[in-house]
């Protein structure tokens, strides 16, 4: 059996949370009742002053950090920043990583059954917004008597559901990790999104999102989809770095199909996420994306906006991002310094584009860790004991 | 501490709302907090002063002090402090006008180009000067803008500013009356209060 890297939270088993009760969603419809998919990694303290909340982003789930089992050949999608010793520290944190509603990793969502007609929810899925997905996140909170969070804290669109608790809810939560994230979509954004929506809705295949009842997946316009999201996520170095202009055989070969490395990643990417991620999903976050913009109702004011939030802030942007670019990071900043609220702002200087909130960077760890200390800190969280993190693998 | 946050600290009155331009990692913004209750934020680009910001808990924004201060709005501040950094700005005159914008006064600290010591590798010596304040060679320094106590009290003449305080920053050996009396002379470090005029807008 393969040993566990040993910074690793070790093996670990998603829990299903029920609620029954109804969740009022800003479109105006209800959700009679859902599930919500969730791991957890550390040990909640006595006092429940210890949790950290993680929020994912848009192909993002649950599974955050760990392994499901000792043969899964990659750990959870933040492992590189959730663990014993790492920036979010499992030693002091009782960490809670949930799949958002409207997800297709386990928690209520398109693919699931709507209880009032017996068929998929499918394209009947109500459109969730950043704050229904905060407001299920406090009932999952509630559901773990965890009444306030030392820190929320999530990177891109996980980003926005932080900020959005800060608003919402914010007797409850003790510090903000807002990485990579941006107080509302550009019209570019935008547009690469819708790009990505036709791609899935115009796919044959798509059934106008009843694929479920034809046995049919619409793989191709998901594919399509991916591929132009991945575009924005790396930056134009990173993919000059990764691929140059370095042919995927000897010869140029005058034809359609594969010519170049890139074209070669690009359909790979795509192919992999065509099989395992649901176009209804996809479709629902993407707009859940374009809808967030907490200053609308401040006629674009976004001091005023944030004016609720009490707690302090930790904003992380990266220099080559341009979807969310660091100018987006300051934007959120500059709206909180007017506001006269406590915030902390590094731009950290790495190649990887959009993706590097998912990647390690010394700086960016120093930084993040740094923050979480002084947070447990100031809470007087104790690092756990050495035996009891004893990993039992 | 340096000499010259020494003097600052007991300069910034209790419970105020400062801005620290160059905060480098957060010493004074830090034992402001502590010991006056005071608020605010300092602005760094060095990456390691920012990590050590953000551990004391200091807030800290990565923002670079030639792109100015725009996202402050006017008097959000009671005190705009910046030690060591005037020096190297591309327009320090456009910078003080920007700290009074933000606050109606600031505290400026920096390198005094006549110390003595300055002198005689000058005068005497012919050499551009180095020291522990001046610590860079000629051609990687980015102090790029050099003054002494007198120029900088001619700038805040001319712009009409009013200078409320004035303090040395000195080594210990050195007599704190010399440094008193002839602060162009003996003075190493200038460090200086400065406000708007009563008569200015923004009271």
């Amino acid at each position: 059996m393969p040993e566990l890297p040993r910074d690793s939270v070790g093996l670990v088993t998603p829990q299903t949370a029920h609620f029954d009760d109804p969740l009022l969603l800003v479109c105006g419809k209800t959700l009679p009742s859902y599930d919500l998919v969730y791991e957890t990694y550390g040990t909640l303290n006595a006092e429940r002053s210890n949790a950290v909340l993680v929020c994912h982003a848009l192909s993002g789930h649950h599974h955050a950090a760990g392994y499901h089992s000792e043969t899964d050949r990659k750990p959870g999608w933040w492992d590189t920043h959730i663990g014993p010793g790492k920036s979010i520290d499992t030693n002091r944190f009782f960490v809670v990583s949930l799949n958002n509603l409207g997800g297709c990793h386990g928690s209520t969502g398109p693919s699931s059954t709507n209880p009032e007609t017996g068929r998929l929810w499918g394209p009947d899925f109500p459109l969730v917004t950043v704050s229904d997905w905060v407001n299920s996140q406090v009932r999952l909170a509630d559901h773990l008597g965890i009444e306030r969070f030392a820190a929320i804290v999530g990177g891109s669109l996980g980003g926005m559901q932080v900020l959005q608790w800060t608003l919402s809810y914010p007797e409850r939560l003790a510090s903000a990790v807002v990485i990579a994230a941006t107080p509302k979509l550009s019209a570019q954004n935008i547009a690469f999104n819708e790009v990505a929506r036709q791609a899935i809705r115009s796919d044959r295949d798509f059934h106008d999102g009843w694929y479920g009842e034809h046995d049919t997946l619409p793989r191709h316009g998901l594919r399509l989809a991916r591929m132009v999201g991945h575009i924005t996520y790396l930056s134009e170095d990173a993919m000059g770095t990764k691929f140059g202009r370095e042919l995927r055989f000897d010869d140029l070969n005058f034809g359609f199909d594969v010519d170049f490395e890139v074209e070669s990643y690009l359909r790979y990417q795509g192919d992999a996420f065509s099989t395992s991620f649901d176009a209804n999903t996809y479709l629902l976050m993407t707009k859940a994306l374009d809808y967030f913009d907490p200053a609308a109702a401040y006629q674009g004011d976004l001091a005023k906006a944030v004016a609720p939030a009490q707690c302090p802030f930790l904003v992380v942007s990266f220099s080559t991002d341009w979807r969310f670019p660091p100018s987006r990071s300051k934007e959120l900043v500059n709206a909180l310094i007017r506001s006269g609220k406590s915030v902390s702002y590094a731009n950290i200087d790495s190649p990887h584009g959009h993706d590097a909130f998912l990647m390690p960077e010394p700086r960016y760890q120093d930084v993040f860790s740094s923050f979480m200390t002084r947070i447990a800190e100031q809470l007087g969280l104790k690092p756990a004991q050495t035996q009891e993190t004893a990993h039992a693998f | 501490m340096r000499s010259d946050l020494n003097v600052i600290h007991e300069w910034v009155p209790q419970g105020s709302r400062v801005l620290d331009l160059g905060c480098g990692d957060g010493t004074l913004l830090h034992a402001l907090a502590q010991d006056k209750s005071v608020t605010g934020y300092g602005l760094e680009i060095d990456p390691d002063g920012i990590t050590s910001c953000i551990a004391k808990g200091v807030n800290v924004i990565e923002q670079n002090l030639d792109d100015g201060l725009a996202n402050f709005d006017d008097n959000s501040c009671d005190l705009v402090i910046m030690t060591q950094a005037l020096q190297a700005l591309r327009r320090p005159d456009l910078m003080l006008d920007e700290m009074l914008r933000v606050a109606r006064e600031c505290i400026i600290t920096f390198p005094n180009f006549a110390y003595w010591r300055h002198r005689v590798h000058l005068g005497l010596r012919g050499y551009m000067p180095v020291s522990k304040t001046l610590p860079h060679a000629w051609y990687d320094t980015p102090n790029i803008h050099l003054s002494t106590f007198n120029d900088f009290e001619a700038l805040c003449r001319d712009k009409g500013l009013a200078i409320i305080d004035r303090a040395v920053g000195i080594k210990d050996h050195e007599g704190r009356l010399m440094s008193r009396l002839w602060p162009n002379l003996f003075g190493e470090i200038a460090i200086f209060r400065v406000s708007r005029r009563n008569t200015d807008s923004g009271q």
